[in-house]
């Protein structure tokens, strides 16, 4: 649950989510659920000349288990807040 | 009693814990490594790693003489989500020679 709350948080940023087919996606994040299933909002490709299947897609939903990386706004997060959250959900195991 | 379980190392999960804030080197599928500070992880190693350089390893085969041509392409991502089905292993960072 710990990175399921995580991202509930950074809803409203914009994020880069890698998929492991190596397509990069970059747009708002819109909301996830508890599989870290994603749905972005106002989303480009990275590398359009690349992957130029989804030139004219806006929104999508990203299935959680094809996600390689996300990459977080440096900003994006209170990092004491996520070490003290990781030793409480590591000892709860 | 609790106190005591707290900072006790019992199974592997809890070596990891000890690694927490402090530069890990992990070793993903598709022949990948990263070396980043660990500043999160679950039971599953998804993880969030800060200050991030990945690396990855590619082999060509050269048609005429059949050589292997090792290539390492590098960057890196100030601030990263790993998801934990990816991941090999993760350890202290190796001092290459």
């Amino acid at each position: 649950m710990l990175f399921f709350s995580y991202f509930k948080d950074l809803v409203g940023r914009e994020v880069t989510v890698e998929l492991k087919n190596d397509l990069a996606i970059r747009g708002t994040l819109h909301s996830v659920d508890q599989y870290l299933n994603i749905k972005l909002e106002n989303t480009r490709v990275v590398d359009q000349e690349k992957f130029p299947h989804m030139l004219s897609v806006r929104n999508c939903f990203i299935r959680g288990s094809v996600v390689r990386y996300v990459q977080l706004p440096s900003d994006g997060v209170d990092i004491d807040l996520l070490h003290d959250a990781t030793r409480r959900e590591a000892r709860g195991g | 009693m609790a106190s005591e379980e707290e900072s006790a190392v019992k199974e592997p999960l809890d070596l990891i814990r000890l690694s927490l804030d402090e530069r890990i080197y992990v070793k993903l599928r598709s022949d990948r490594e990263l070396r980043g500070k660990l500043h999160a992880y679950d039971q599953h190693l998804n993880m969030i790693l800060g200050d991030v350089e990945e690396v990855v390893t590619t082999v060509e085969i050269d048609d005429e003489t059949y050589e292997e041509i090792v290539r390492s392409t590098r960057r890196t991502v100030p601030f990263l989500f790993v998801r934990g089905d990816g991941v090999i292993l993760v350890s202290p960072p190796l001092r290459t020679a």
